[in-house]
């Protein structure tokens, strides 16, 4: 009834229809389309702009910097010098700690870095999946850290426990690690669909519950504790469970990158190809009219966040099965559930788009600690550049007005529009 | 006062809003801004009471050129609107909605109420409405909330009124009294600027008539343009101003409500002990103003109320407490009231809302995957037959015009076996040739031997659809009276009258009835 449809709603004042055409969902969901509209371009750029914030820090902490910078007006090429090798070397040394070791005296000491990035990327693509998952469905699931913690404990209590065939072993640990993960996460789903209890506040609450529960149930004998010792430690996995190394014993990469890259498939399968994910996405959109187009929408609630929790419990059992097999503390989940909410959102929700994000963490994580180890560089840096990352991914105008991009709605959406009226005028 | 609008062009990124748009409105005339949805009436309205800058073009009142930085500066300089959407405080009285914004106040920076009250006595004496200043805006109807809008406006002493489609929530009969009131102003010395694309208002009460398409000015017209005339300047084409249909030739009743109630999530009894029938092959519309439980009674059948009483049979089988899901399967297509709330899922492609309702089973979905080859070409098919004008079944429908929503969802719907069809406001807020559109298929569904509900708060689309009028007023159903059911009576049963005498009019003579 009014002609504003097309036009961006002013501030304030009386555009009521523009207001009307969209749909009021909760605005958390607003924010979330937002940030999963964004171009790959933007995610990208985010990374790139991040780094480059990153290489100011490292300049400006470094102290030969620091020193050449007090007589900066006499010889300025010494500090422009200083940065220049403190910046240059520490971002080699990230990529030589993450992709290639040049210094290495053969290629299969050089490629080591790049085996544990994909190491370490692998329950970060996991736990990535299934936090993308939910905010597909539209739930913010911050959970990850206790279903990871749920799904190590029930997986590594299957590893130690039960002597097995092989093959067989692993599968049921597996199998433990991620039902573990989705009854955690189910529960928050159902408490949602009966309740309406808000995600957000459910998943950090169960956060709480799973750190103390698994830290009591360590401290246990009887329970988890290793027998005989005083340390709030699992005994070590057995042989049996663990997954079998997939490059030999002199790397650390472990099956469990198959069981991610399958999981990386399936999600896709599921969002693009399955009727359960078109009803996700639905839900996710526009729950009013999957609502009125017949698709129970507290179902898919329950539903999703058991699969998210599943999914984020292949994290957890890639800890405690690859990672750690020596048997594993409170501190198994080492803070991947909160990476991966970073993971989901630079991979902007998309399967794929996940993965190469969990990989660019996890040579983070690798390149990291050779970054302190080689150059004296805090691992802080690193923390301080994946932050970054989000916030630039957040707030798309920023990035776009830093490389001048075209603001994407004016150009992209406006147009169809007027073609398509153009048709219908003839 | 003259108002005159020289060459207003106000873009939106790439789209053109308002293409050199010239327009003069003279002093104590009543000027009808005609154009569809989308044309750019409202955006050149809020281009001249500052809520917009213009990228180019002057507004000049009585040939002074003006600068409005924001809607202060137009109503100082004497341009008053009242908003299709009444921007009132519904907990203030009427005297304190008519202050506010340009609070009088006494010493000690106390509101002045009295000067407030006064003015407001003052101003509906000269007009003769009957407003008490201390009514609370929230208990007034809405015609009654309307002049309290005209009164703000003129307290503020408006030369220049607009009214933005001032129609669309009235009945019939408050839509008459408005009439008169805009006479009044007019004989006073107001220009108005009147937004419309009703037709038959702009003939009755329009001086001039200036026609907008597309942010362009394609034509000025008199009041005795003929509907015809002023439809195709709107619409860019010769346009079939009336539905053709065959006399009903309804079969058996299929769907029985009886006693049908419904408590809203307030606990307020909406809908409220309403029964009736619906047979094969008929069209029952269901009329009344917005808000009077229309919209309650069609989500009860389609399962999205919680809290039904009575009953709801189709083909002998109780819908009531079946999931929406089961309703749907069932063999009822619906079409929501706002398509894009609960219609359409604007970021999804057209193909992909073609199947929202259908993800369960065959022949979209086999052994849980999508059948994404069977979608695409159904999609083609289905587009092409329901005349979808868009950049191909991947584009998300959230891009296409109103018009082109509404023919996805109705393609979506009507391409199943249905046993009954439920038409929320099926033409609300799209174009002319769309109207056309969705009205031939209603009827069309109406001749295969379905039952089709429509609900529709536009008397003219009740008229030209129904073959049976059912009017609903505070959730009861007031009467069911024939199609032909003349629209003075209508109007009289919409505000919650029974009329002793029900008459009607000769078919033939619904012409226009469209607009």
């Amino acid at each position: 009834m009014s002609d504003t449809r097309v036009a961006p709603a002013p501030a304030s004042g009386p555009a009521p229809d523009s207001a009307k055409a969209v749909a009021p969902a909760p605005k958390s969901n607003q924010v979330l389309r937002d940030i999963m509209g964004g171009s790959v371009v933007i995610s990208i750029l985010a990374v790139l702009l991040a780094l480059v914030a990153g290489g100011i820090l490292i300049a400006v902490t470094d102290e030969d910097v620091q020193t050449a910078s007090g007589y900066f007006f006499s010889r300025p090429g010494d500090t422009f010098q200083a940065i220049w090798v403190a910046v240059s070397g520490a971002y080699g040394a990230l990529f030589q700690g993450s992709v290639y070791n040049f210094g290495a005296l053969d290629f299969a000491k050089g490629i080591k870095p790049l085996t544990d990035t994909l190491t370490f990327a692998t329950p970060l693509i996991a736990a990535g999946l299934g936090v993308g998952l939910a905010f597909r469905a539209g739930m913010f699931n911050i959970g990850g850290q206790g279903q990871m913690l749920i799904a190590a404990a029930a997986a590594g209590w299957v590893g130690y426990s039960f002597p097995l065939p092989y093959g067989l072993h692993l599968i049921l640990a597996v199998v433990a690690g991620i039902a573990g993960g989705a009854i955690w996460g189910g529960i928050v789903g159902l408490l949602k669909a009966r309740t309406g209890a808000h995600e957000v506040i459910v998943t950090i609450m169960l956060n709480y519950v799973a750190v103390y529960l698994v830290s009591y149930m360590l401290r246990t004998p009887g329970l988890l504790q290793a027998p005989g010792s005083n340390n709030p430690k699992t005994p070590a996995m057995l042989p049996t469970a663990v997954y079998p190394d997939l490059l030999g014993s002199s790397y650390n990469l472990h099956a469990g990158l198959l069981v991610s890259i399958a999981a990386t498939v399936f999600v896709w399968w599921l969002l693009s190809r399955s009727s359960l994910g078109f009803k996700f996405r639905a839900v996710g959109v526009n729950p009013n009219a999957a609502r009125v187009a017949g698709i129970n929408v507290k179902n898919s609630y329950i539903t999703v966040m058991l699969l998210s929790g599943g999914l984020i419990g292949i994290a957890g059992v890639a800890q405690v099965l690859g990672t750690v097999t020596t048997g594993f503390s409170s501190g198994i989940d080492a803070g991947i559930g909160f990476d991966a909410i970073t993971v989901a959102l630079l991979g902007r929700s998309r399967p794929w788009g996940i993965f190469v994000a969990g990989i660019l963490f996890g040579a983070f994580k690798a390149g990291g600690f050779a970054m302190q180890a080689g150059q004296g560089i805090p691992v802080d840096i690193v923390l301080v550049v994946q932050s970054l990352i989000v916030l630039f991914i957040a707030a798309p105008p920023l990035v776009r007005a830093v490389f001048r991009l075209p603001t994407p709605g004016v150009a992209r959406k406006k147009k169809p529009v007027k073609l398509a009226k153009a048709v219908a005028a003839k | 006062m003259k108002l005159e609008l020289r060459g207003i062009t106000k873009r939106f990124g790439a789209l053109v809003a308002n293409d050199h748009i010239d327009l003069v409105v003279r002093p104590g005339e009543i000027h009808a801004l005609l154009g569809e949805n989308g044309a750019g009436k409202s955006t050149l309205m809020n281009v001249l009471y500052g809520l917009y800058q213009a990228d180019e073009g002057d507004i000049l009142l009585d040939d002074r050129e003006q600068h409005f930085a924001g809607p202060g500066d137009a109503m100082n300089a004497g341009i008053g609107m009242v908003h299709q959407h009444f921007m009132l405080i519904p907990v203030f009285t009427v005297a304190e909605n008519v202050m506010l914004g340009n609070e009088q106040t006494k010493a000690g920076g106390r509101l002045d109420l009295n000067a407030a009250r006064a003015r407001v006595r003052e101003i509906s004496a000269r007009f003769g409405f009957d407003l008490d200043p201390d009514a609370l805006v929230d208990d007034l109807p809405v015609g009654v909330q309307q002049r309290v809008e005209i009164i703000k406006a003129l307290s503020r002493d408006a030369k220049v009124l607009v009214f933005d489609e001032p129609t669309a929530v009235l009945t019939p009969q408050e839509t008459d009294e408005l009439m008169v009131i805009m006479g009044q102003l007019r004989d006073a010395g107001t220009s108005i600027v009147f937004i419309t694309h009703k037709l038959r208002e702009v003939r009755e009460i329009a001086d001039r008539i200036t026609i907008i398409r597309l942010g362009k000015v394609v034509g000025e017209a008199e009041p005795t343009a003929s509907n015809a005339e002023l439809a195709s300047l709107m619409v860019g084409r010769a346009v079939e101003l009336t539905v053709h249909k065959e006399l009903a030739n309804p079969g058996d009743a299929a769907l029985v409500v009886s006693d049908l109630s419904v408590v809203d999530a307030l606990g307020q009894l909406v809908v409220n002990h309403v029964s009736f029938e619906v047979r094969r092959g008929e069209v029952l519309a269901i009329a009344g103003v917005q808000g009077n439980g229309q919209t309650e009674l069609s989500e009860a059948i389609i399962g999205l109320q919680e809290k039904v009483l009575g009953s709801i049979t189709l083909d002998g089988q109780s819908l009531v407490g079946m999931s929406v899901n089961a309703v749907l399967e069932a063999g009822v297509g619906f079409v929501p009231e706002d398509r894009n709330h609960d219609g359409l899922v604007g970021e999804f492609t057209i193909a992909e809302n073609l199947m929202l309702d259908r993800s369960n089973t065959a022949p979209f979905v086999k052994r849980g995957t999508l059948q994404l080859n069977y979608l695409n070409q159904f999609a083609e098919e289905k587009t092409k037959e329901f005349d979808v004008r868009s950049q191909g079944i991947q584009t998300p429908v959230g891009r296409l015009s109103g018009g082109n929503q509404q023919k996805v969802v109705l393609a979506r719907e009507l391409s199943r076996d249905l046993r009954l069809f439920v038409a929320a406001q099926p033409t609300r807020g799209i174009d002319v040739g769309s109207i056309e559109f969705v009205h031939k298929r209603i009827v069309e569904t109406r001749d295969a031997g379905v039952p089709v509900i429509v609900v529709s708060t536009e008397l003219d689309e009740v008229v030209a659809l129904a073959d049976r009028i059912a009017v609903m007023y505070r959730g009861s159903i007031v009467g069911i009276v024939p199609g032909n059911t003349s629209r003075d009576v209508l109007g009289l049963m919409m505000a919650g009258e029974v009329p002793d005498v029900i008459t009607t009019v000769d078919t033939d003579e619904v012409e226009g009835a469209l607009l």
